[in-house]
């Protein structure tokens, strides 16, 4: 049991944890902090994999953006004092049922799937490759799927700006 | 035990995807049942990232997919939470079951 091996055990309890608070507990606010937490853990989690600049991109964009945009629409749509309703008995034990199933199921195939890793090389991810790779018409380029993605953005920011409009009714 | 493999890091995103899960599955809520997505999507990136660093380390297709997928992600939250708004201002409600106009 070496530093590296301690701090991964400490990141992934920290992450599932949060995880598991954030779907179970009945205030929708706190859910929202858990979830925070979770996504910091995960932020975390791609720091000790070492590709530093995916762990930058979810810190902006999910613990900067989303998490921040669900807490607003928290704020405009709840009492988020209030505690939400237990979910049905049945309902919580056949989910839980199957979620139990399916973990165990999909574990027992990692377990006896048997990955080849490749140690020989070393793992470092440039942002000046990304950069480079993202924007090359090259082969491996993927300047297309960027522009794809692009559009999408404009597409998805147009559309919530048509759908969460306030009509103005003319009554006169 | 001494050394983190690619398998121990599958199980973790295999937990958060099955947390997530049961989270989509209990909740009524529409913003919790999208915090429960994100969190499924959360997953799907930690596996992303791991194939790569231990399979294909020379190459950088998965730390792409990741990046892709959460842009797509923000995409989707954006537009959810604008649906919600809009729901919430017709149905003064953003439980799923009040939302079934479209069921029949």
């Amino acid at each position: 049991m070496n530093a590296s091996v301690i701090i991964f055990y400490i990141i992934s309890a920290f992450i599932l944890g949060a995880a598991l608070f954030a779907v179970t507990t009945r205030k929708i606010f706190r859910a929202a902090i858990f979830l925070l937490f979770s996504l910091i853990g995960i932020a975390a989690l791609y720091f000790w994999m070492q590709v530093e600049f995916v762990a930058a991109v979810q810190i902006i964009i999910y613990v900067g953006g989303i998490v921040v945009l669900i807490i607003f629409s928290i704020f405009l749509t709840q009492k988020s004092g209030n505690e939400m309703p237990k979910p049905l008995r049945t309902r919580a034990i056949f989910s839980g049922l199957a979620v139990i199933f399916g973990f165990a199921f999909t574990s027992n195939l990692i377990r006896e799937y048997g990955f080849k890793e490749i140690s020989t090389q070393p793992f470092e991810v440039k942002v000046s490759d990304i950069g480079t790779q993202m924007l090359s018409t090259a082969e491996h380029g993927f300047v297309l799927p960027f522009e794809v993605v692009s559009i999408l953005l404009l597409a998805a920011m147009i559309g919530c700006i048509v759908i969460a409009m306030k009509v103005k009714h003319e009554e006169k | 035990m001494n050394e983190i493999t690619i398998t121990h890091i599958l199980f973790v995103s295999t937990a958060l995807f099955f947390i997530g899960m049961y989270g989509l599955f209990t909740r009524r809520n529409m913003i919790t049942m999208l915090m429960a997505v994100e969190l499924i999507l959360n997953s799907v990136n930690i596996n992303f990232v791991a194939f790569n660093k231990y399979l294909y380390p020379g190459k950088l297709d998965g730390v792409f997919f990741a990046i892709f997928v959460i842009t797509i992600a923000a995409a989707e939250a954006a537009v959810a939470i604008a649906i919600i708004i809009n729901l919430y201002r017709s149905h003064h409600s953003i439980d799923v079951g009040d939302a079934s106009e479209l069921k029949y």
